[in-house]
């Protein structure tokens, strides 16, 4: 049909990988947003301490986008994480385990927390692999439920942790960095990899692409579903430690809208939501916009609410870039 | 309809037709005649051109150079809206209705007939009566939502819709390709009453006893070229088609198969059924063997070979591979065991389309060539490489994405797929649908060789002939039970037939 159509052109634009010319205008609407912090805050906002107050802010709600992507690029969806977020932190920091965590080790929270994570996205991955419920509805089922059992359990009350090990834990700064950006470094490296490097990866992408063609080719997709959800959930589990460690306490309010958050930071990225193309660095990076986004509008005494109007118009503007570029490639 | 002189003038003429697109020339200087009230077949291999030709008579793209005139007037549509209004509409192979309406809100879309606002609904429902009357349709309800309408309902739709915006010119793309026989015949009458009706059609398919059936004159397209202008069909000889549309002399011929004697029992189907699909379907494939299933549309073949496959479970009886059983309904433990498929959709239930061939041709084994999870990238480029070139994929690049090859290619990765994989069944589910005829003989050339090489090959094609051509042994399916099972030499088209109507009457 149109083979000698798209057959010319291939050559010609073959310079850069398609990966780095996709993330390339990603970098530079980023390094635009610097630019403007630096006109508007000057030195405020170009200093070490501001840059580590970003990474930080950038952090939990970044290692939440990460399980996200995996999940967004598999062509499901994940509402769950901020509501299961609050829940780890609520059943992680209640009476009993802490008390618990006092007799024996305070990593004892930090598995509880990991634990409540991987369950919930468990049963996430099968009620929509097996259950063939549409993810956004079994996601969102998890979130309403989740939700309404963390203030359950929590009785609507802020449980302020009181074990000793876990501040010292989170306090640290190794090598000036603080210890919450270096989790996420980790994390944003880890699914680097993980996405880029194995057939986990791999199996993620195709699945995202022709979930019935990558059945028929003998993949237990079933099987792989369940594990990106479950991947979700202990992104979710590390974020709700992460959000212990900061605010050393756990409340059902904690992680609150994060599904937005991430949602947003994944497609800016460049993930595309129909699945079967995602990036971990244009993730890392939309997290980065939005963040660094925030920074500039507190440097500059700026309220909330037109932060959020100029959240929404970035998000339109990132999904009208998108097309435009894809539009481009087919043409 | 008359043959080569007509007395009126000529509904559409396009001279000397080009486009451009970016680093090709998709239309090189086409010409085409059509007459009001004629069926004429436009030819042509896939990157002919017919579908940019298409597009640029209905509005869809402009020409670059080229004369197109429309009942004795030069026009250029700048849109599809303004060439539907002039009264040329287009079936597109996506057939372009919208599944969440009724058939009414679908023949009026875009030309909704209101007051102030409201849509008159008795008013369409009454007009939309009449054109589906006139189309021989009465039966589809005005309220139907679309969804519900199979293939052929739903280009029935299709045609309603150009009909009541007074088309003069209906362009068909491949109509045929996603009916079974019995609609084909529907769609035959529908396409003669049209044109005794005096409307032209622009019939496109890759099929050439179809042509031959309802085609007055043809015209073939090679190379964005007009290499034969309003050629009429009862006097053309097929192998002149043929020549003219690949450009070298040939006939659509199988592969003569060679005396070589089979191996052993590999795939053994004992007694599988499925509940309300089919029941005691049993039968064995020796290595280097082609087993064919026949049969028609809604007789069970596609489904025996997908549970046969794993795809679907089987309610009893045992499928085994090397004489070892497979588990039911576990499409993995199928692929392990040896097994492989290529889909009836070969886009959506086969390729990753957006994806590149290499990761194609890799799906069923990269987990294989990894190193504990972590991918082997020049091993998998490797393999893509070694399938390319054994099978002639074009073009040779592994990193370009699926989508862009032609229906032959497209196929051919999906068998690089399974001989990567070492598969020692495979099962070819409709294996020329979108092949056009030059490179049909290339894929029937394949899968004898597949065959010859020792693998146990199942076969279903909805086209007799192929499976007649290609298969050692034939399984005649009607009505989910095996009819009969037979050498292939020992059967006729006609004997198939037969069986079939006697089957299901019975």
């Amino acid at each position: 049909m149109s083979d000698q159509v798209s057959a010319a052109p291939a050559s010609t634009r073959r310079s850069l990988p398609p990966s780095v010319t996709r993330n390339l205008g990603l970098v530079i609407a980023f390094l635009a947003i610097c630019a403007i912090g630096y006109f508007t805050a000057g030195n405020r906002f170009a200093s070490v301490d501001n840059l580590m107050t970003i990474l930080r802010l950038a952090s939990i709600v970044g290692v939440v986008s990460i399980g996200q992507c995996f999940v967004v690029t598999s062509g499901g969806i994940d509402l769950s994480v901020g509501s299961m977020l609050g829940l780890a932190t609520v059943w992680a920091t209640t009476g009993a385990t802490q008390y618990y965590a006092d007799q024996t080790t305070w990593l004892l929270m930090v598995f509880a927390a990991l634990a409540v994570g991987v369950v919930g996205g468990l049963l996430n991955g099968i009620m929509v692999a097996y259950g063939k419920i549409v993810p956004f509805m079994a996601t969102l089922a998890l979130m309403v439920a989740a939700k309404g059992l963390a203030e359950w359990i929590a009785n609507r009350q802020t449980q302020i942790i009181t074990v000793r090990g876990f501040e010292n834990a989170f306090n640290a700064d190794p090598l000036g960095i603080p210890t919450l950006v270096w989790i996420f470094a980790l994390v944003a490296g880890g699914g680097w990899v993980l996405y880029n490097r194995t057939t986990f990866g791999r199996r993620t992408v195709a699945i995202g692409g022709n979930l019935e063609a990558t059945r028929l080719a003998g993949i237990k997709t079933n099987r792989h579903i369940v594990m990106l959800y479950a991947l979700s959930g202990l992104t979710v589990g590390i974020a709700a430690v992460m959000m212990m460690g900061r605010t050393m306490a756990g409340t059902s309010t904690h992680g609150s809208l994060y599904e937005m958050d991430a949602i947003a930071a994944v497609v800016v990225g460049g993930t595309l939501l129909k699945g079967g193309r995602g990036t971990i660095f244009g993730t890392v990076i939309g997290v980065l916009i939005f963040t660094t986004l925030t920074n500039i509008f507190t440097q500059n005494n700026l309220p909330l609410s037109v932060q959020q109007i100029a959240k929404g118009a970035i998000i339109v503007v990132a999904v009208l870039l998108q097309q435009y570029v894809a539009a481009r490639k087919t043409a | 309809m008359v043959t080569g002189e007509h007395q009126d003038a000529p509904l559409l003429t396009a001279t000397g037709v080009v486009k451009h697109f970016p680093g090709a020339k998709a239309l090189d200087g086409v010409d085409l005649e059509v007459y009001p009230g004629e069926v004429h077949c436009l030819l042509g291999q896939n990157g002919a051109g017919k579908s940019t030709l298409i597009k640029v008579l209905s509005g869809a793209h402009r020409p670059d150079a080229g004369v197109i005139m429309w009942e004795g007037n030069a026009v250029a549509f700048p849109n599809p809206m303004a060439a539907l209004r002039a009264g040329i509409a287009t079936m597109y192979q996506e057939l372009d209705v919208v599944d969440g309406l009724t058939v009414a809100e679908n023949v009026f879309l875009g030309n909704e007939v209101s007051v102030a606002g409201f849509t008159q609904r008795s008013t369409v429902h009454a007009r939309t009566t009449k054109v589906l009357e006139r189309l021989g349709h009465a039966n589809i309800s005005p309220n139907t939502e679309v969804g519900e309408l199979s293939a052929a309902g739903k280009q029935i739709v299709s045609m309603a819709r150009a009909l009541s915006q007074d088309a003069r010119l209906i362009i068909m793309d491949e109509p045929s390709a996603v009916l079974d026989s019995e609609e084909v015949a529907n769609l035959f009458r529908v396409v003669k009453d049209l044109s005794d009706s005096g409307i032209a059609v622009i019939y496109i398919s890759h099929r050439l006893d179809e042509i031959r059936q309802i085609g007055d004159r043809l015209t073939v397209l090679k190379d964005g070229k007009t290499v034969a202008n309003g050629l009429p069909v009862s006097d053309t000889p097929t192998a002149q088609i043929v020549t003219l549309m690949t450009g070298h002399e040939g006939t659509l011929e199988f592969p003569p198969r060679q005396d070589v004697p089979f191996g052993e029992v590999v795939l053994s189907v004992q007694d599988l059924a499925l509940d309300g699909v089919f029941r005691d379907v049993s039968f064995d494939v020796r290595a280097g063997e082609i087993v064919g299933l026949a049969g028609l549309v809604g007789s069970g073949r596609s489904e025996i070979l997908e549970t046969v496959y794993g795809a679907r479970r089987a309610t009893s009886g045992h499928v085994l591979v090397e004489g070892k059983a497979v588990h039911r309904g576990n499409v993995s433990a199928a692929v392990d065991a040896g097994m492989g498929i290529c889909p009836e959709e070969r886009k959506t239930q086969g390729l990753l389309l957006e994806q590149s061939i290499t990761h194609n041709i890799t799906l069923s084994i990269f987990d294989r060539l990894a190193k504990v999870g972590f991918l082997d990238d020049a091993a998998e480029l490797a393999v893509a490489h070694q399938q390319t070139d054994k099978l002639g994929i074009v073009p040779r690049d592994p990193q370009r994405e699926a989508r862009t090859l032609s229906g032959g290619n497209q196929q051919k990765i999906l068998l690089g797929r399974w001989l990567a994989h070492g598969t020692k069944v495979l099962f070819l589910d409709e294996p020329t649908r979108g092949v056009d005829v030059g490179a049909r003989a290339e894929a029937y050339q394949l899968i004898r060789e597949l065959a010859g090489s020792g693998v146990a090959v199942v076969i279903v094609s909805s086209e007799l002939e192929e499976v007649l051509g290609l298969a050692d042994r034939v399984l005649v399916i009607s009505d989910g039970r095996v009819l009969k099972e037979a050498d292939a030499s020992a059967l006729s088209e006609h004997q198939i037939l037969d069986l079939i109507v006697e089957g299901t009457s019975a």
